[in-house]
């Protein structure tokens, strides 16, 4: 049987006969695979927990028939920390969620791996739900879909400075409004604020001006563009957790 | 596209593919080993259905299996009425009582959190055990959470570990030595035993 090896970082799995998996992986070089592993479920599996979600792996598979064998997994880094905390776990299901919704089966797309790889890494070393937004508007900036926040959609007048009112998000039209033209769902100043810095490249700034409020509020907004793009529901967004 | 098979055939092969775990290759070897079979055979497979589903009904406690409104555990006067241990599936039950090991009571939430297939806290037993640990005569002393050890066993533990925090009651899991990633019903009788023997206090 062909093989080839791959890294890759586990979106999600569904169980298959027995004790048998099949594994979804956004690969770095073949797009998302879906592969079955053998006997994962049972117990002394040499796959051992290696192929959970957000698992960031090196993979060998074997070309199959219908579906790909995964023949080894190594495991690349570690996610504990994200792992042992539920709030984090719960952005870290959401991160994959939205992979598995943007890539193509067999469809080469590194940008989307590798932007993966770096969100779970944050996510590991940093506890605020800004990370997740940060992640959905990064991504909707490499999907051609950027939000537009510095001029208004409708009137294309400037936003300039902002204060601590509120604007609006008009979704339809893909970003902010001014408040002559007032249409669409409310969004905080302070909101817009860390979308700025977040799109501006400016990460770390963001998480120190994160008030928590203002920056669930950016992950609440962040998913409603994410979901308008993709026209589907992010289920892990609306699944109650907590 | 047209179905290859006569509509009969091709209900079956529909309502089989509806299985957990039966993909639309096996749900037609499968249809087609029914049709095979003698008429008496598919007759009694087809009652046994029925008769299971008539009545098998959930404990009315801790919705385990059973054929009465409570279960052989909880109707048990021998059992040790302040521990339970929370399972996904009554399968898990089964396998734990056959290490002989745990002498309490269960309480089974019917599946585990797992939020990329929309199943959340409100489409489990949860609120069921909560009531369940509040109302307790005599008072619960310990709750042992035996969720599989996967990410969505892990998601389950943490938010009843959270759930618990606030109530005067020990919180354990089940101890290292299940292998991750594996289904607690294939662990073997030793290493399951092992593990509620050896189980250890979570902090909140
Ligand atoms: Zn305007
Ligand atoms: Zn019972």
């Amino acid at each position: 049987m062909p093989q080839y090896r791959d890294n890759a970082v586990v979106l999600r799995t569904y169980k298959l006969k027995e004790s048998d998996r099949i594994v979804v992986f956004m690969t770095e070089h073949h797009g998302k695979v879906r592969a079955v592993a053998k006997g994962v479920r049972k117990s002394g599996s040499r796959f051992g927990g290696r192929l959970e979600p957000m698992s960031h792996v090196d993979v060998l598979f074997a070309t199959g028939r219908e579906l790909d064998i995964v023949s080894q997994v190594e495991l690349i880094g570690t996610t504990n920390k994200a792992r042992n905390d539920l709030d984090r776990l719960s952005r870290g299901m959401s991160m994959v969620e939205v992979v598995d919704q943007l890539g193509m089966e067999r469809e080469e797309t590194p940008h989307l791996y590798k932007m993966l790889v770096g969100a779970l890494e944050t996510l590991n070393s940093t506890d605020s739900d800004l990370v997740l937004g940060a992640f959905f508007l990064k991504l909707l900036t490499s999907e051609g879909a950027r939000p537009e926040l510095d001029f208004c959609v409708a009137c294309r007048e400037a936003i300039g400075e902002l204060d601590g009112g509120s604007y609006y998000f008009n979704l339809e039209n893909g970003g902010v409004q001014c408040r002559r033209c007032s249409l669409g769902r409310r969004v905080s100043g302070d909101a817009l604020l860390l979308m700025r810095a977040i799109l501006g490249g400016r990460m770390i700034e963001a998480l120190n001006y994160d008030s928590g409020a203002a920056s669930r509020e950016v992950t609440e907004l962040a998913t409603l563009v994410m979901e308008h793009h993709t026209e589907r529901r992010l289920k892990t967004m609306h699944t109650n957790i907590h | 596209m047209a179905s290859p098979y006569s509509p009969p055939m091709q209900a079956l092969i529909d309502e089989l593919g509806r299985m957990p775990g039966i993909g639309p290759k096996s749900a037609q070897r499968i249809a087609f080993h029914l049709l095979k079979v003698p008429e008496e055979d598919a007759r009694r497979l087809a009652q046994s259905i029925l008769n299971a589903k008539a009545k098998v009904r959930f404990c009315e406690m801790c919705f385990n299996i059973s054929d009465e409104p409570q279960c052989s555990v909880c109707s048990d006067e021998r059992r040790d009425r302040t521990m339970i241990c929370v399972v996904e599936e009554s399968r898990d039950v089964v396998a734990l009582e056959k290490t002989g090991v745990y002498k309490g009571l269960y309480h089974v939430l019917l599946g585990a959190i797992n939020p990329l297939e929309g199943i959340g806290v409100d489409q489990l037993k949860i609120r069921e055990l909560m009531m369940r640990i509040n109302d307790a005569e005599p008072a619960i002393q310990e709750v042992i959470l035996s969720t599989n050890p996967n990410t969505e066993g892990d998601v389950t533990a943490m938010y009843l570990q959270r759930l618990l925090a606030p109530f005067e009651i020990k919180v354990t899991k089940l101890a290292s030595g299940l292998p991750v990633g594996g289904d607690l019903e294939y662990a073997d009788e030793l290493t399951l035993g092992r593990a509620i023997e050896g189980r250890r206090e979570v902090g909140a």
